[in-house]
């Protein structure tokens, strides 16, 4: 049987890679699956504690968390549609209208 | 087991982060979401690691695909290289080896005692439908309102505008 401490120590080697992809990566395309990333090794943590607990309510969250990732990627890409659409870039540095 | 789904769970999301192309990235992240199936598979979370594959690696990341190619943002390539051809070649055969050994990993011991073991056991799509449907039902009803969203959302700001 892994320990517990293996599997926070995965998720949390995928939460760091997909965090530093959001802040070195310059495709929002890229980005957005670097969240993606980062929401999975959450579910990772989540469904890990489950286990250990014996509680099933973390295979809730999960649950509840894919949800949101599927409502966050259909919104997140038409956004992207959109800017694409309008600035003819997906270059976060470029998508700059709302700078101050 | 573990080990080695976890090794290519980070191999492969290294490779996205650091992938120039798009379709390649989303390529890789469709490796890391299967080996996070399969260490839900490990976590005894069945529901969950068949609602990764269908959700994350089926709906979402096709939808992601469908967007990279429809902007067309990567730059052009010349034809394929017996290098390139090699590399995809070693990625078929990783997928196919994960696949395996998921399917080695489902299938150990005897099928009907493992059955037997899952009926009112942990993590079935039994278990966490009773808590889904009664503790967890309003937060059930609230998701659905959110997917609803989304969907308007999304239609409303990918519409062609028409002047």
């Amino acid at each position: 049987m892994v320990p517990l401490n293996h599997y926070l120590i995965l998720s949390a080697i995928l939460f760091t890679i997909g965090a530093v992809g959001v802040f070195t990566r310059r495709n929002a395309l890229i980005i957005y699956m670097c969240i993606e990333l980062m929401l999975n090794a959450v579910n990772l943590t989540f469904i890990a504690f489950s286990k250990f607990l014996n509680n099933m309510d973390g295979h809730i969250f999960a649950f509840m968390i894919m949800t949101v990732a599927a409502a966050e990627a259909a919104v997140g890409l038409a956004i992207i549609l959109a800017i694409f659409r309008n600035r003819e870039t997906v270059n976060v540095d470029d998508i700059n209208l709302m700078k101050g | 087991m573990f080990y080695i789904i976890g090794g290519v769970a980070v191999l492969s999301a290294l490779i996205m982060v650091t992938n120039k192309k798009p379709v390649s990235a989303a390529m890789s992240l469709i490796v890391t979401m299967l080996c996070l199936s399969g260490m839900y598979v490990l976590l005894d979370a069945h529901l969950i690691a068949a609602l990764q594959i269908i959700v994350y690696a089926g709906a979402i990341m096709v939808l992601f695909l469908f967007v990279i190619m429809l902007l067309n943002i990567q730059e052009k390539e010349g034809r394929l290289s017996g290098h390139k051809i090699f590399l995809q070649f070693a990625w078929i055969m990783l997928v196919g080896y994960i696949f395996i050994s998921m399917v080695k990993l489902i299938g150990g011991g005897s099928l009907p005692a493992r059955i037997e073991e899952s009926i009112n056991g942990f993590g079935t799509t039994k278990a966490v439908g009773e808590i889904l449907f009664t503790d967890f039902l309003l937060p059930f009803e609230i998701a659905s309102i959110l997917l609803l969203a989304a969907i308007v959302g999304a239609v409303i700001l990918a519409k062609a505008r028409v002047d």
